[in-house]
């Protein structure tokens, strides 16, 4: 990558890009150029290839400004201003058309004739294939979201000709076109990758980790681990609307605080996922775009291995003591979505809800005297270190909220590399707090991660038979099916009257711009710069 | 040959003696680095793993092998000058470091220079003039240094000279985006940039470096200035200097040949401490100039068990510290030939 960027090259460009950047602070700030834009993320990117083990999330943008995938989602209007993607229209991105066979078993693909790698090599079914085979055979990550979508073997895929690519599937599902679309199935640049593999790593997982070959919207200029990556713009894109700015730098400043004199000064155009607390400070001065993540939700889980918890009143009685809006003020300062005080009456299957219940502790209080414990009993509050910003607070409120209806709680810390190890594998914290949020935005799909018996996020160890099977039914099932709504309804019903989670409300991801306009939300959490354009 | 050159042999001799000191790291890192908390492989097996894919992970972290037999293998890279695979940064340990202590170097050094320069006048003049205004000047920066945590006074720094000032550079790193950083020959941006002739990054890189510096020099100036003022107290209070004094010597000459140079020895050895604690101590400022340097590497790849990159760390940092003390010895000898190492 470092290759074709001669030292000299770089400079002339950077030369041309610093005569317009703030950089000159004798230059106004309106006499800034179009062609460059700068942001700052306290995020590491670790590698550029999203199939690696240990890659970290902020490396995914990679795999979404880079390379790209068959399909891509829409665009609409988000709830809290600026734009966000809509899940639920599907456009091509290296496709051209696709078509679904009548039993929905056969996806078929047309290429897009006039696509071509960085390298000028046209993009082909074979490359496809070859990038498919490598999602779902490399293991980790990559592989468990291939499977999502139905995607598992190598021989489901097949390249017809140069320009037909088809995919056949073992059962029909309504997941497998939006995991098409998900930063994972990208197209890599399987002549290059393979020139670069050896036997050891038929994959080029080496090769690949620090040097993209895709045919995306940009290429990276440059990349300095823990500094910074520089995207430059790939003029023969032909996968959407050719992105307004040229270069885009990717600064890493671990201090939030710096993040935010740097965009206040307008030496930096956009900074992406900023503190809540900035967010709501910054709210008034520059544009800043809170947008709920979607399918997210932050929950209070009582772990049904903790003897009191499977008590239904006890688990009622902390529901209804829980201090929602101090915890929605101090720990998302307002940004996000509430999740309390909703109708119990389940009329739609919007996904997140909001629950029916509310702060009161006189009910609460009856509960628990109508538990078990009437005395109450002690418990530990697990949080983790590395999310402590949003968790500390929470777990001081519901402290001080749960002490009052006699459930002594002590709050333990944990460091972030035990923390997964603890709360999802072992599902041994007895109260915690927990934050899972679903990329396929079907409440089934969150319902499949966070309420069915030993999966991952399930750190309640729930288990309710009727929710196995609607899940199992509803997964695949489309939303269209007229048994899908009255199923869902139900799923909502048992879980809010069971609650092994207890949501307390909907995250937001904060983004801030000074000088760039275009901002999109995506599932994925990370930035999409292609349409990101100064002003 | 050895036996006509006591200093050298001496210093070998140093140098042999710090080798058990070495091992002993390797093998606590090793081990110090398995006892903690976490599992890597749940951490980097990605946020939906299962049980199934957190075991493929675990076997190309090579963790699913016995303790011992990983310590072999560790053990057999190191003597390759193969520091293994940091998980968090993805790229070798080896890179990793050779880019980021220096990057620390560089900010602690001059730092530390900063530090010098203004501690260790203002503390020969504080004890020249006990109770005056300079005294009290000494005293109050001495304190103000010590009590402010040098994450405050990073960003009180940035707020003044770069937020409302806006006379700093943006506090960006090491060199601002329109730069491009100079050939990777010493690491250090100023002797790499000087070397290349190119001086339009040197200036890029020299104020970049201001704020960070001076931040640090604010922390490590303090013990430096103190130990200044109080071992030039002792030595101007001495039976030699009352003798040089009488002896009619000029004043200029008691001060500086006589009583500065028996001051020195303490200065260095807290010199040397200071440094030391600076270098760990810097994560901090590291992290409020995006400085991306050893100590916040060292930081991420503990919050998440990343093996590798905490035990090269740990082991740059241990040959380092061995480095240093070798350094003060050889430093002591110098100032004061009483001290020989024959008498240790």
């Amino acid at each position: 990558m470092t290759a074709q960027t001669s030292r000299r090259n770089f400079l002339k460009m950077g030369a041309a890009g610093a005569s317009m950047l703030p950089f000159l602070r004798a230059m106004p700030a309106g006499a800034q150029g179009s062609d460059t834009l700068v942001v700052v993320t306290g995020a590491t990117i670790n590698s550029l290839d999203l199939h690696r083990t240990g890659t970290s999330r902020a490396s995914y943008q990679v795999g979404i400004n880079c390379y790209d995938r068959l399909l891509t989602f829409g665009t609409k209007e988000a709830p809290g201003g600026g734009l966000s993607y809509d899940y639920t229209v599907i456009e091509p991105e290296l496709a051209e058309s696709w078509t679904e066979s009548d039993d929905g078993l056969t996806l078929t693909f047309k290429l897009k004739p006039d696509a071509t790698f960085w390298d000028g090599r046209k993009v082909t079914a074979q490359d496809v294939k070859w990038s498919f085979d490598r999602a779902v055979s490399v293991g980790g990550f990559p592989t468990v979201q291939m499977k999502a979508g139905g995607l598992e073997r190598p021989d489901q895929f097949i390249a017809e000709d140069e320009e037909t690519f088809v995919i056949k599937l073992d059962r029909p599902s309504k997941l497998t076109i939006p995991d098409l679309a998900v930063p994972v199935p990208y197209i890599i640049n399987a002549v290059e990758a393979q020139e670069n593999a050896t036997e050891d790593d038929p994959w080029a997982m080496e090769y690949l980790h620090t040097t993209p070959a895709g045919s995306g919207a940009y290429k990276v200029a440059r990349w300095t681990p823990g500094e910074q990556l520089v995207y430059d713009r790939n003029d023969a894109w032909v996968g959407g609307p050719l992105p307004a700015v040229k270069r885009v730098v990717i600064r890493e400043v671990p201090s939030p605080a710096t993040r935010r004199a740097l965009l206040e000064r307008g030496d930096v155009q956009v900074a992406f996922d900023i503190p809540d607390k900035d967010a709501a400070e910054l709210a008034e001065t520059l544009d800043v775009f809170s947008t709920p993540v979607e399918n997210c939700i932050h929950c209070l889980c009582p772990n049904f291995a903790f003897e009191p918890f499977q008590d239904a009143n006890v688990r009622k009685a902390i529901a209804y003591a829980v201090p929602y809006e101090d915890i929605f003020q101090a720990a998302a300062f307002g940004r996000g979505l509430p999740m309390y005080g909703g109708e119990e009456e389940i009329t739609d299957i919007a996904w997140p809800r909001k629950t029916q219940y509310y702060t009161d502790l006189d009910k609460a209080r009856e509960l628990m005297a109508a538990s078990a414990y009437p005395d109450g009993f002690e418990v530990p509050l697990s949080i983790s270190l590395d999310l402590a910003s949003w968790m500390e607070p929470t777990a001081l409120l519901v402290q001080e909220a749960l002490g009052k209806i006699g459930i002594t709680v002590e709050i333990e810390k944990i460091p972030g590399a035990n923390w997964r190890t603890a709360v999802l594998v072992e599902k041994r914290l007895p109260l915690h707090l927990e934050n899972f949020g679903g990329w396929l935005n079907t409440p089934d799909y969150y319902f499949f991660w966070a309420y069915q018996d030993g999966h991952l996020f399930n750190s309640s160890n729930y288990r309710n038979e009727e929710i196995e099977d609607l899940v199992n039914a509803t997964l695949h099932m489309p939303m269209d099916d007229p048994e899908y709504a009255p199923k869902i309804k139900r799923m909502f019903e048992i879980v809010l009257d069971e609650l092994p989670r207890i949501p307390l409300y909907q995250p937001a991801l904060n983004v801030a711009t000074n000088g760039a306009e275009g901002y999109e939300f995506w599932f994925h959490r990370q930035l999409d710069v292609r349409v990101l354009k100064a002003v | 040959m050895l036996s006509s050159h006591p200093r050298l042999r001496a210093t070998l001799w140093r140098v042999a003696q710090s080798i058990p000191v070495v091992i002993g790291v390797v093998v606590i890192s090793f081990l110090l680095t398995r006892a903690l908390p976490g599992d890597p492989a749940v951490y980097f097996a990605g946020v939906a793993a299962d049980a199934a894919s957190i075991e493929e992970t675990r076997v190309a972290m090579g963790l699913d092998k016995p303790l011992p037999q990983q310590f072999v293998l560790y053990v057999g890279d190191l003597m390759r000058g193969d520091l293994g695979m940091s998980l968090s940064s993805g790229r070798s340990v080896v890179d990793d470091l050779a880019n980021r202590l220096p990057a620390s170097l560089e900010l602690t050094l001059t730092a530390l220079v900063l530090a010098v320069v203004i501690a260790v006048p203002l503390g020969v003049l504080a004890a020249t003039r006990p109770g005056t205004w300079v005294d009290h000047l000494c005293r109050v920066v001495v304190t103000a240094g010590v009590s402010l945590p040098t994450f405050f006074t990073g960003i009180l720094l940035i707020y003044i000279f770069y937020y409302l000032m806006g006379i700093a550079p943006s506090p960006l790193g090491r060199l601002d985006f329109i730069y491009l950083s100079p050939d990777h020959v010493t690491g250090f941006y100023l002797i790499d940039a000087a070397l290349m002739g190119d001086w339009e990054t040197w200036r890029g890189a020299a104020k970049q470096l201001i704020l960070p510096a001076s931040t640090l020099a604010l922390f490590t100036l303090a013990p430096i200035a103190r130990m200044t003022r109080a071992a030039m107290l002792t030595a101007l209070s001495s039976d030699f200097i009352r003798t040089a004094r009488a002896a009619g010597l000029s004043s200029r000459t008691v001060l500086y040949r006589y009583a500065f140079r028996n001051a020195l020895l303490p200065v260095v050895t807290t010199l040397g401490m200071v440094f030391s604690f600076a270098l760990g101590a810097n994560v901090l400022v590291e992290k409020v100039f995006a400085w991306p340097g050893i100590g916040s590497y060292a930081v991420e790849a503990l919050v998440v068990s990343d093996y590798a990159a905490v035990q090269g760390f740990v082991l740059a940092m241990a040959l380092l510290f061995v480095a240093l003390n070798l350094v003060i010895d050889l430093l002591y000898t110098a100032i004061d030939p009483r001290i020989g190492f024959d008498a240790k």
